[in-house]
């Protein structure tokens, strides 16, 4: 079959009929992103909620009808005829116009906002190591005195002593309205020099100035973003920043997408409620109460408050800032940290162990239900090769590692830099706390080494016996030599360098970005260590499986192509095994798209050790050869 | 030792990877229809743009050397069954210790005046989709001849191209041979409903062709004209023995083997689509060209070349399909006519495209078969049932066992229930529902 082209289709190679309604539809969605992209401009300078509606609404509009008539009416089945013949979705030339524009808008978003006309108040400045300060505190302030939050890096943050520092961001709340002003204060022993800023023409009031500030400004959003300020202000009154944005666009994408989805699998209920699961999830914990919270909690600095994103998929849960967040953040703040930390350690192994990681990665989050509903033309162009597992593999365990790593290493410091310890842990009960974690891991691993060395080699098992030992190791030597980093390495660096790799390049411009040209979980494949964490609960601690329907398995091939995972899916079917994969997501497509209704997802607890064995094989068994012969 | 396997499909691979499993010599698979196996099956998914064609391969390219299998592209003129080698199309010889012979089917052609046209084929193999694929340029309407399941797959493939297809079906009812009445409308609905000129009681009587000598216009036995450039002809398949059936070996319309597979020849082995069976088992057809018994008997033959003798038993009759978005499961008896000392309970969902149907016996209870539309049932509980003779009140008792829809989806069992109860006053309870954990207590108890 060489001389065979890929698609092996000669006769029509371009069949999608889209009817004339359709064309329309596609025009209305285009002209709704065409505002949004002529905005970036800076071509529209009022009226910013008419347009903003306007973009939305059209683009909204616009999938609908499209999607409408793409299968409304439509018999009810698998829809997947032409899915390789289309360029879009076959890697051809419209997918990798898609594949370098998504990219391109997420380069755009993480590092150069200001392209799309975000503003934040920057500091230029020095500290000149004669002065010496012990701190630098910047905070907005209005004219009685009360604290503004913000949005990217905590009005309080504190930068420490002889650090070079060229620009300081962040997001001031109704800096616009009424007289605020900004301080910037720096702390030489015990006396604190402050400088004030006027907030519009940025003249400096104070004067004694031993940090050197050279330079504090004031800008309000322009071009695409400043059409999304009105709506910001009315959600949680603060302008947009490009995170807000995002967010919009993001729930956006999976409410309309996710209809189109749910029209798609019309005639699947799981599909249907899990589709329905991802969009309330979006919209309601992701986006509407985060943004309402935060509005009505103006007066407190900012700090994590989407209820369902947990540690280690949210990284920073356990960063200074956050913490610090919830720790002044009165109730809400203890609410949130109690929760996130239940989260991990109580809610999700529960949840896992009696559904899978499927009430997470394709019920709950939202990267998944990107992926599930605007990723779901792209979903069969994960690689299903033994290769891609086995990189895969290596992948997602580093990163879990590297999280791992450093969310010890920065919360090291962050005790170290309250010795009196705050939430009643200080550095010491921090490392005995660690020490605990990683016996506690090496433990179950240890007692479950039977059957984890019959599913994982040696090398794998000793390098987690390895990595928790040096953890250990590293956390007590710190603590004796009252280091601020456990692991001697700058925290602050690791942890903005896991930011920038795996926080930017990976979960977002890669994970998002590549789509279209390896399948719609390539974060939640690769890299997520959320996904990892699941995973190993999944593989060895869960009630879920895919089930295999005896012997009616024809190796067709459409699961493991379905398979967004990469998981071919094919390979236990046909030999009638039940499906037991660290990475299955349980989005049920496998199940869904099986022409011979072989595939089950299910839990149960009866056969939980023997998920794995081919009990349920139909063929001739080595016993009865024993008989026979 | 030499295990030299003709064929490259289910059959042919199955045997391949069990002897692999069960012993160390050396494999040769020789194919004339391509590199690697691929799943026949699934040849309608790629010209519906499913699937590309190496997704329909269930092994990656290396599986096949890391696991000792040579594989060999050729094709194989002739068997000297005396000196133990196959005569090859390039003059050259292969030797062998022991033969299998996995050579599959061909469609069928009864003779019909152009049958062997340009634009008239069957859809078995790779060469055949490509030739779809060919005749498929700027193709205006298709004629498909013969009511069953490759004949709906075909229809299904045009379908999803937008071209028009007629349908012909010589019976009165879609293949009412295996499926009963009630199914079988069920079918004919569907196929409607998806747009096919579906023509029942109808045969194809003549092909004429056009200057090129291609396919244009079909005359049916009711003396219609249908223009077409391209006529399907999916009326069955037979074995494809062409090059073996005038030699040493003994062949009726298949190679015959007995239980072992062996045929009349000694080293010589039939699996799959080609071989038939000298003493069919009780209820079975001496010829299955099906998947599932395609692989049984190449693990059985594995068994008996590696010198372990079995027998070849494929167990209760299952087989499954897809009519264009209505899967079909059966298992166990389910026939089309129902001999007088069984019994039947047929139910069907309102929609008109689900049904669940128990056959049992009349008089002992005992039940039978299972056949569901549109419904998935499991095929270990319905095979434990049917085994183990269990009586059809218990059955029906414990029926959401059965069941293997995926979650939320509607149960239909208590419907079933109520059904019975209602044709004989009875007073049933359904008392199982769909679920995992009593499916696996069901199974263990049951061993």
């Amino acid at each position: 079959m060489a001389q065979v082209d890929k698609s092996m289709s000669l006769a029509n190679p371009h069949p999608h009929h889209m009817d004339w309604i359709q064309k329309v539809a596609a025009a209305i969605g285009g002209i709704g992103l065409l505002i949004l992209f002529v905005a970036i401009f800076g071509v529209i300078n009022n009226n910013y909620p008419l347009w903003l509606a306007s973009a939305l609404g059209l683009m909204t509009v616009g999938t609908l009808i499209y999607s409408w008539r793409e299968y409304a009416g439509k018999p009810a089945g698998i829809k997947n005829n032409h899915v390789w013949f289309r360029s879009l979705t076959n890697i051809g030339l419209w997918g990798w116009i898609a594949g370098i524009l998504i990219t391109g808008f997420y380069i755009l978003l993480y590092f150069f906002p200001g392209l799309f006309g975000y503003q934040a108040f920057s500091v230029n400045t020095s500290i000149p190591h004669g002065s010496d300060p012990a701190q630098i505190t910047i905070r907005v302030e209005n004219q009685q005195g009360q604290v503004y939050s913000t949005n990217t890096l905590s009005i309080n943050d504190t930068i420490k002593t002889g650090d070079q520092f060229d620009e300081y961001k962040f997001t001031p709340s109704k800096i616009a309205h009424g007289s605020n002003r900004i301080i910037v204060g720096c702390k030489t022993g015990d006396d604190l020099y402050s400088f004030t800023y006027n907030k519009r023409t940025a003249e400096k009031i104070g004067d004694t100035n031993p940090c050197q500030i050279e330079q504090a400004e004031l800008k309000s959003n322009s071009k695409l973003i400043s059409l999304f300020d009105p709506l910001s202000m009315a959600l949680k009154g603060k302008p947009a920043s490009q995170w807000f944005l995002y967010g919009v666009l993001y729930t956006l994408a999976i409410l309309v997408f996710g209809f189109k989805f749910i029209l798609k699998y019309w005639h699947n209920r799981y599909q249907l409620v899990r589709t329905i699961s991802v969009m309330f999830f979006q919209l309601g914990f992701a986006f509407l109460i985060p943004e309402l919270l935060e509005g009505l909690n103006r007066d407190r600095p900012y700090f994590t408050l989407d209820m369902k994103n947990m540690w280690p998929l949210n990284a920073y849960f356990f960063q200074d800032w956050n913490l610090n967040g919830m720790l002044a953040g009165g109730k809400l703040g203890m609410f949130m940290l109690f929760l996130g930390i239940a989260m991990i350690f109580i809610i999700s192994p529960l949840l896992t162990y009696f559904y899978g990681k499927r009430w997470y990665c394709s019920w709950v989050c939202g990267c998944g239900g990107l992926a599930e509903t605007a990723g779901d033309p792209f979903r069969h162009l994960s690689d299903k090769s033994l290769k891609a597992w086995k990189i895969e593999r290596w992948l997602i365990h580093v990163v879990l590692v590297l999280i791992t790593i450093v969310t010890v290493a920065v919360l090291f410091s962050y005790f170290r830099n309250d010795p009196e310890g705050k939430l009643w842990i200080n550095p010491t009960s921090f490392t005995m706390i660690v020490i605990l974690l990683a016996g506690l891991v090496s433990s179950i691993l240890y007692f479950n080494r039977k059957e984890i060395l019959g599913n994982v080699s040696r090398k794998v098992y000793n390098g987690i016996h390895i990595t928790m030992g040096v953890i250990a190791i590293l956390s007590v030597i710190a603590w004796f030599t009252g280091s601020w980093n456990v692991f001697f390495i700058d925290s602050y660096q690791l942890r903005k360098w896991y930011g920038f790799l795996i926080g930017n390049i990976f979960s977002g411009v890669i994970g998002v970005g590549f789509y279209p040209l390896m399948g719609s979980r390539v974060w939640c494949r690769f890299g997520c260590p959320m996904a990892a964490l699941l995973g190993l609960q999944q593989r060895f601690f869960s009630r879920f499986r895919i089930t295999t329907n005896g012997g009616q398995c024809i190796s067709c091939g459409n699961c493991s192509t379905y398979c967004e995972m990469g998981i071919d899916v094919r390979a236990y079917a046909q030999k009638g095994q039940n499906v037991v994969r660290a990475s299955c997501v349980g989005c049920g497509i496998c199940a869904a798209v099986c022409p011979r209704g072989v595939l089950r997802l299910e839990n149960g607890s009866v056969d939980i050790k023997e998920r794995t064995t081919d009990m349920r094989t139909i063929h001739i068994t080595a016993d009865e050869v024993g008989i026979l012969s | 030792m030499h295990i030299v396997i003709i064929g490259n499909g289910i059959s042919g691979i199955s045997t391949a990877r069990w002897v692999r499993k069960l012993s160390d010599h050396d494999i040769t698979v020789i194919s004339d229809e391509t590199d690697y196996f691929f799943s026949r099956t699934a040849l309608m998914y790629v010209y519906m743009g499913h699937m590309r064609f190496q997704d329909t391969q269930p092994y990656e390219n290396w599986f096949w050397e890391k696991n000792r299998i040579k594989l060999m592209r050729d094709r194989v003129l002739s068997v000297d069954t005396e000196r133990k080698a196959l005569n090859m199309r390039d003059n050259e010889t292969v030797s062998y210790d022991k033969l299998v012979l996995a050579l599959g089917s061909a469609p069928n052609k009864f003779g019909w005046p152009g049958q062997d046209l340009d634009g008239v084929q069957g859809m078995y193999s790779a060469q055949d989709l490509e030739g779809m694929e060919r005749h498929s340029v700027g193709l205006k309407h298709a004629v498909i001849v013969g009511g069953g399941l490759i004949g709906i797959e075909m229809a299904e493939m045009f379908h999803s191209r937008h071209i028009p297809v007629t349908f012909l079906v010589r019976e009165q009812s879609y293949w009412n041979g295996v499926l009963a009445k009630e199914e079988s409308e069920m079918v004919n609905r569907v196929i409607r409903k998806n747009g096919i000129d579906l023509r029942l009681s109808t045969e194809l009587k003549e092909i004429l062709p056009d200057e090129n000598d291609k396919a244009r216009v079909v005359i049916t036995n009711k003396g219609e004209e249908i223009a077409c450039q391209f006529v399907g002809l999916t009326a069955g398949v037979h074995p494809n023995i062409a090059f073996v059936k005038d030699g040493a070996i003994e062949c009726q319309k298949g190679i015959m083997v007995d239980e072992y597979l062996a045929t009349s020849v000694k080293d010589i082995y039939a699996v799959g689509d080609c071989a038939q069976m000298r003493n069919p088992l009780p209820g079975r057809r001496p010829i299955e060209a099906i998947w599932y018994t395609g692989r049984m008997m190449g693990e059985t033959a594995a068994y008996n070349i590696c010198d372990k003798p079995t027998s070849y038993n494929p167990g209760t009759w299952f087989n499954s399909a897809k009519f264009f978005d209505i899967e079909y499961h059966v298992y166990g008896f389910a026939p089309a006519n129902l001999p007088e000392t069984y019994e039947t309970l047929y139910w069907e969902h309102p929609d008109g495209e689900k049904s669940i149907r128990l056959v049992w016996d009349r008089e002992s209870g005992w039940i039978a078969g299972f056949q569901t539309m549109g419904v998935r049932y499991r095929h270990e509980v319905c095979e434990r049932w049917i085994e183990d003779r269990a009586h059809i009140e218990n059955v029906l008792m414990n029926l959401g066992l059965a069941n293997f829809d995926p979650e939320f989806f509607d149960q239909y069992e208590k419907d079933v229930v109520a059904m019975y109860n209602k044709s004989t006053g009875r007073n049933l309870k359904l008392v199982e529902k769909r679920g995992l954990n009593s499916v696996v207590k069901f199974l263990k108890r049951a061993f």
